[in-house]
């Protein structure tokens, strides 16, 4: 038992030290190489730019509240799409601290003008707090509230939403949904009068 | 429960099933040591790599000495791993200038990444330099894989070999998974993932200014490389605190489609690597097709679940049909973070796409109760191979008993050593899990971490402590485990929870390996049709039900009562 002890020490050491230099270093150098050379965007974040100017992130959501822009979902990151404090709300479903959140932001909408079911995702927080995306219905539900702070038509809004909704991949992989920061970009370049 | 969901249930499977025979094919090759076409490029690493360890791949080792080989190994590494931790703010690529990681905080993660589970009490983009995620939390996702794996080879020579005193060399085998199987998997992965908008850079955030004028800043790092292994690995340990739901570590459906089948990719060629070494595949295949059906049935509850969705919420006026989304991702909807639900805890792999602590109770009763069966079902890279013939040692030993007979698989007399091994085995996880846990819900420095109250608070703890026996590493994530009092229980959990499976199985081979074989007669039981996999599930379920029903009924079947009939807490 004793020889099998000592006999592992030597090969334990060298075995940590080569392989940490391999898999720890070379290997996510080189993926960075790699990345860095062949997908530039996507491995530096997927930054979205106004010129010079970074706006933010394709794939990250952040904070709407302004009635001209489309609201993304509430967020549990940080203080709300912190995109250094990923997090989920964690609450349970029989939590009261749930409960008493959502019958909050219900009261919020129907006072917005919003009648009939509230979409499932609109007022429950993503898993992330970084949610870029609203359901359809959800982006549907908000059109008449849009429309009204930009002096625009409903139906205008409404083709602009239509437009941004992505569809499920070959019908199977992912939900239809819309992403709330390039569609409230394209409301910004529709050149619409803003009243909001 | 849409038909689309379904339909990516049903592709899943298929592909699952489609990966099973060639990735076991090839860990055939690696368990056999034979030459593949990676030799060309890497066989003067792994040469090289042996002349500097002062290693003989060729020295077959004793159950013992492979056992004192991965212990001392995976000791080392905690340490080493450690000192990463504890060095952060002196070494490089710390852009975001974190200072060390306490030192009970440290210890855990170490314990946590060594051990393949992963748990993780801290947040990864506020916590944990570059350096310290790439050397000393992503190696070890190679390496306790790795492993894991290698552990598996030794077991399957176990069952494999006659009248033998080795089980092979754990250096040869480990080294072996690493260099011709994770790393160039894991090369082709990585890009696969940046392509699909993983970031992979150095620099230690970007930041934005949002279009209503605040200012966001957004973490990065070197995310795409530890992605990869952290899947392909079983590992579950996220870059960010949200992990794979986040959406730089998973950006869209098919690379969460990805992410799943990674997560499944290895265990399962591991089951046709079994049979193929004992000599038929059909044994392989009867393992596979158990793991399967037990798979399938706790998609369908955590689906299902999930659809229904919580109906505290639809009372104020939620649209029902939408399902229970607290906590999941848009892009992902119900379908596709059931499955990974699902997924994630059948393998120990413990990575999450949406949050499981906001479940439906009977939502969040899948991934518990996967954990608590100890994760066999595919199971985590080799741990979920040898976990689960510690189930099938156990079930011809019960069919021995009912026909009278003495046990035999797959040639191997099974005898009363093996049985008493398998048993400690399968009482000592539970013991801690439930000992632990009964501990933390009575103390306060147990109580004082809960985020939700009731029957869902009490879900918090048996969680944690199901999750790290099972070396697992999902949360329901609300617990705030980054305390000394759990820091330390859930080491002791994750440590007990890997070398309390890993000494007595090998210690099983060992005795197995020693045997010689018996021929298969009329009167032996056949271990490869409908009947030994009825069996198999039997076993496992009665087992695994008896044991923690009591515990379950307390927390997510209590809360289920609650919520349905609108109870809070």
């Amino acid at each position: 038992m004793n020889a099998d002890f000592r006999s592992a020490i030597r090969p334990s050491l060298v075995m940590l030290v080569a392989f940490t230099i391999l898999l720890g270093l070379a290997y996510p150098a080189l993926i960075l190489g790699i990345g860095q050379l062949a997908f530039p965007a996507q491995a530096n974040g997927s930054l979205v730019r106004d010129g010079d100017k970074v706006v933010g992130s394709e794939l990250i959501g952040q904070t709407f509240a302004a009635a001209k822009y489309f609201h993304g979902r509430p967020s549990a990151a940080g203080k709300g799409y912190d995109g250094q404090a990923s997090s989920g709300s964690n609450l349970g479903p029989t939590s009261k601290a749930l409960v008493d959140r959502v019958r909050a932001d219900v009261k919020a909408v129907r006072a917005d003008g919003l009648t009939g079911d509230v979409p499932g995702d609109l007022l429950t927080t993503s898993a992330s707090g970084l949610d870029p995306h609203i359901s359809p219905a959800s982006a549907r539900v908000q059109i008449a509230r849009v429309a009204k702070a930009r002096g625009m038509t409903g139906p205008q809004v409404q083709a602009i939403v239509e437009g941004a909704v992505e569809a499920p991949l070959a019908g199977i992989l992912g939900e239809p949904r819309v992403n709330v920061l390039l569609l409230n970009r394209q409301l910004d370049a529709s050149g619409a009068k803003t009243a909001g | 429960m849409t038909f689309q969901g379904w339909l990516l249930i049903a592709l899943f499977t298929a592909c699952i099933i489609a990966i099973t025979k060639p990735m076991g094919a090839w860990l055939f090759a690696l368990y056999e040591g034979r030459r593949t076409p990676l030799h060309v490029v890497l066989g003067p690493v792994e040469r090289g790599f042996y002349a500097l360890g002062g290693i003989d791949p060729d020295e077959d080792m004793t159950w013992r000495r492979y056992a004192v080989h991965v212990l001392i190994f995976s000791f080392v590494g905690v340490l080493l791993t450690y000192a990463f931790m504890r060095l952060q703010n002196v070494l490089p690529l710390n852009p975001q200038a974190f200072p060390a990681v306490d030192p009970h905080l440290a210890m855990n993660t170490a314990v946590s990444f060594i051990t393949n589970t992963d748990w993780q009490s801290y947040s990864g983009e506020s916590t944990m330099s570059h350096l310290t995620q790439m050397a000393g939390l992503a190696t070890h996702n190679f390496l306790s894989a790795a492993t894991g794996i290698a552990v598996a080879f030794a077991v399957i020579r176990g069952f494999a070999r006659r009248e033998s005193k080795g089980l092979g060399n754990f250096w040869a085998d480990m080294t072996r998974v690493t260099l011709y199987l994770l790393l160039p998997a894991c090369i082709v992965y990585a890009v696969v993932l940046v392509a699909g908008g993983v970031p992979q850079t150095f620099a230690g955030t970007a930041v934005a200014t949002t279009l209503e004028g605040a200012k966001q800043t957004l973490a990065l790092g070197p995310v795409a490389s530890q992605e990869a292994i952290k899947m392909l690995g079983t590992n579950g340990g996220g870059f960010f605190n949200a992990n794979s739901a986040h959406p730089f570590e998973n950006p869209s459906a098919w690379t969460n489609f990805l992410q799943m089948v990674s997560i499944f990719a290895i265990g399962a060629g591991l089951t046709w690597t079994f049979g193929k070494a004992v000599g038929n595949t059909r044994q392989g295949w009867a393992i596979f097709a158990a793991m399967l059906l037990l798979f399938l049935a706790g998609t369908t509850v955590a689906y299902w679940a999930e659809s229904a969705g919580n109906p505290n919420l639809h009372a104020l006026g939620l649209h029902a049909a939408d399902g229970n989304m607290e906590g999941k991702e848009v892009r992902f909807g119900i379908a596709a973070s059931a499955l990974f639900a699902t997924v994630t805890t059948d393998a120990s792999c413990g990575a999450v796409n949406a949050m499981h602590d906001s479940f439906t109770a009977l939502g969040g009763l899948v991934p518990l109760f996967n954990m608590q069966l100890g994760e066999i079902i595919i199971g985590g890279v080799g741990s979920g191979l040898y976990g689960f013939l510690i189930y099938a040692v156990l079930a011809v030993f019960v069919a021995g008993l009912m026909v009278g007979r003495s046990p035999e698989y797959v040639g191997k007399k099974i005898e009363s050593r093996e049985v008493k091994l398998a048993v400690l085995a399968i009482a000592v996880l539970p013991l801690i899990t439930l000992g632990f846990t009964g501990i933390a819900a009575i103390v306060p420095a147990g109580l004082a971490g809960l985020n939700n109250k009731g029957p869902h608070g009490y879900s918090e703890i048996l969680y944690a402590f199901s999750s790290a026996v099972g070396n697992n590493g999902s949360a329901f994530a609300g617990l705030t485990a980054s305390t000394p009092f759990y820091d330390g229980l859930l080491a002791v959990a994750m440590w007990f929870g890997r070398f309390f499976v890993i000494i007595p199985v090998l210690a099983i081979a060992g005795s197995l390996a020693a045997k010689r074989v018996v021929p298969e007669s009329s009167g032996s039981f056949p271990t490869t049709g409908p009947l030994w996999v009825g069996l198999l599930i039997g076993i496992i379920l009665i087992l695994g039900g008896l044991t923690f029903l009591p515990s379950l009924a307390l927390g997510p079947i209590a809360d289920q009562l609650a919520m349905v009939h609108g109870q809070l807490f």
